[in-house]
């Protein structure tokens, strides 16, 4: 449990246009631990959201070091790196992209079908994260006959298909209703139960008060770095 | 991934927005479609144009007497008297001619005609049998000139419809009845089918008579005005020209061709004038099938950058979830494939069933020439794949994030 699956060191990311450059980034290191809950919270702006992409190895830091569970990932050419969002990573994202009009189903099968998982195996296993995730009776519904709540919870199902290391969340709550954002809640508390690393960016403190690390940015800086406890006190009152 | 899933994935693409689809389709089926009906159109006409002078005996030549100098003066093309009947038998069995299939040696000079009390003047054409062969005649009633009137020299007629309708009214049945050429009574045995044409030139207002007949009891000659020859193929038309025309100068005793007593045409040679004409109009006619194929093919390219454009944000989220990069451009280019393929076919089947329609109301002929629907079918299979490839090459290229980001 205490292996470090991410190890980031002195990483920038400036965007430069004609004019301008705008620092999102600026000389970020920190660890990540095997089975870490981890929220990273800021005003938007602070640069949480290109931490994340680039965590994710769906953009590149301008410099610095980033090391995904022991392999550097600047050395690694697109396709590797394909390979690694899909098998290593699985993302819940704010507008939750799932592919408009196709069933749960078939969403939640699509990473398994670029890992080359045969088709009976893949709609099991997306039949078995769907049940997990609450939804097995819409296994056939397409995501605009659900709710927003449904559709995020499609979105942790396709995550989760290949049982990857690390779940990267970003603002997972931010397009649903209050009592639903707490449902998807207790599943992430859950999948991290279940040895999953869950990296979750949110601006809203009741939704990082359920991660057990919370990392606070400013200015593409992190100005704070928490253990937290209130978690504890929050299932308490349950 | 694998091929067959690749596909199913394109399918299931394509089929979730079906307007789309729909669209882009559209613009490869009316691209497609239009210059194949414009194509079949064009060839249709030079067909026709063709097929009538086609109707005039198929791989014909023609060969007519030079004309007589005596002297520094210069006689009319023709006005030898060279060419006799022998010369047509001899062509037909001497065995250095192989390429000549049927020989049919001609007397014809107008003449006045006269039944009753109505006349008129025609052209009287000599013939032999094989004349009816080899100008692709049809007799409508009756028969015409055979052997034994030939060789009987017998005083019989066959009339051409325009004449039949000079001498003894519209659709009356002359068969049976007389007529008087240059004096002397002809029976008249036969009536030809319509040719069509009209004026000078007109087939239908022909008189034919025995050959041996004209010469020798008409107009007291024993030359000939032509010899109609068919070759074998068209293939064979300028062997037959050149075996024809060497034997005719031995037979003449004359070693220079330029001293030749005698001309071949080759109807090939009236083809050809005839198809330069033609072609001005079907130049008009490829120039606005090129049109319609490019309008088409903008079409095809606004819809597929518009497509792929707008599944930007798509691309973004399938490299996020860990498609590759050639991953995501076989679904793209297979999507172009079974698009312009699936609406190259309809296309197709739209631009022969125009054209089949066109042909039905004008009349005209036919025609659907493989050349345009492989060219119209390359030309829209290419612009589909080359603008539904491109663009998603160029999201492939980007960060996924910036494909996720893209508005």
């Amino acid at each position: 449990m205490n292996t470090p699956i991410i190890i980031v060191e002195h990483l920038s990311k400036v965007y430069k246009s004609d004019l301008f450059e705008t620092v999102a980034l600026a000389d970020i290191s920190f660890e990540v631990k095997k089975g870490e809950f981890l929220a990273i919270m800021g005003p938007s702006g602070s640069g949480k959201s290109t931490l994340m992409h680039i965590l994710g190895g769906l953009d590149q830091p301008s410099s610095g070091k980033y090391i995904l569970d022991g392999k550097n990932v600047e050395s690694l050419s697109d396709d590797d790196l394909a390979d690694i969002r899909n098998r290593k990573i699985g993302f819940v994202f704010q507008a939750f992209n799932l592919l408009p009009r196709t069933t749960t189903l078939k969403n939640v099968m699509l990473p398994m079908t670029y890992a080359g998982i045969p088709r009976e195996k893949r709609e099991a296993i997306a039949q078995k994260y769907l049940e997990m995730v609450g939804l097995g009776d819409r296994l056939s519904h397409t995501t605009n006959q659900i709710s927003g709540g449904q559709q995020q919870r499609v979105a942790i199902a396709r995550a989760l298909s290949l049982d990857p290391a690390i779940i990267l969340a970003d603002e997972p709550t931010g397009n649903i209703a209050s009592a639903q954002a707490e449902e998807i809640m207790e599943i992430f508390k859950d999948i991290n139960e279940k040895g999953h690393t869950i990296i979750m960016i949110t601006h809203e403190p009741d939704i990082a008060s359920h991660a057990k690390r919370i990392i606070t940015m400013k200015d593409g800086k992190i100005v704070n770095d928490v253990q937290n406890n209130k978690e504890i006190r929050y299932q308490h009152k349950h | 991934m694998e091929l067959s899933e690749i596909i199913s994935e394109s399918f299931s693409s394509l089929t979730l927005n079906k307007l789309r689809t729909g669209l882009a389709m559209l613009g490869i089926v009316i691209g497609i479609g239009s210059v194949i009906a414009l194509i079949s159109l064009g060839q249709a006409t030079q067909a026709s144009i063709s097929s009538r002078i086609e109707s005039l005996g198929s791989n014909l030549l023609t060969v007519n007497p030079g004309s007589s100098n005596q002297g520094a003066v210069r006689g009319a093309s023709g006005s030898r008297t060279t060419l006799t009947l022998e010369d047509a038998s001899a062509i037909l069995v001497a065995p250095e001619i192989t390429s000549v299939k049927t020989v049919s040696p001609e007397f014809s000079r107008r003449i006045q005609i006269v039944t009753g009390s109505k006349n008129t003047n025609t052209q009287v054409v000599g013939s032999s049998p094989s004349y009816s062969e080899v100008h692709k005649l049809e007799i409508a009633t009756g028969n015409f000139v055979t052997q034994s009137d030939v060789e009987g020299m017998s005083k019989v007629a066959v009339l051409g419809p325009q004449v039949v309708t000079d001498l003894f009214g519209e659709g009356a049945d002359p068969l049976g009845q007389t007529i008087r050429i240059s004096g002397k009574t002809f029976t008249v045995v036969g009536v030809t089918v319509s040719k069509g044409g009209s004026g000078f030139g007109n087939l239908d207002d022909i008189v034919y008579v025995p050959i041996s007949t004209a010469q020798k009891q008409l107009f007291g000659v024993n030359y000939l005005s032509s010899i109609a020859l068919e070759a074998k193929t068209a293939d064979l038309m300028t062997t037959a020209q050149n075996e024809v025309g060497y034997f005719l100068l031995a037979r003449h005793k004359l070693s220079d061709p330029a001293e030749a007593d005698f001309s071949i045409f080759s109807q090939q040679d009236i083809l050809n004038t005839a198809s330069a004409t033609t072609s001005t109009f079907t130049t008009l006619l490829s120039g606005v099938a090129a049109i319609s194929l490019l309008v088409g093919g903008i079409g095809i390219m606004n819809i597929m950058l518009v497509t792929v454009t707008e599944r930007i944000r798509e691309i973004g989220l399938r490299k996020a979830l860990g498609a590759k990069k050639k991953t995501i451009i076989a679904q793209f280019l297979t999507e172009a494939i079974i698009l312009t393929f699936i609406g190259g076919i309809i296309g197709i089947i739209l631009g022969i069933l125009t054209s089949y329609v066109i042909s039905k109301l004008t009349g005209s002929l036919f025609v659907v020439s493989p050349g345009s629907v492989i060219l119209a079918f390359a030309v829209s299979v290419v612009i589909g794949i080359v603008f539904g490839w491109y663009p998603a090459k160029k999201a492939s290229d980007l960060q996924p994030i910036e494909a996720l980001r893209y508005e």
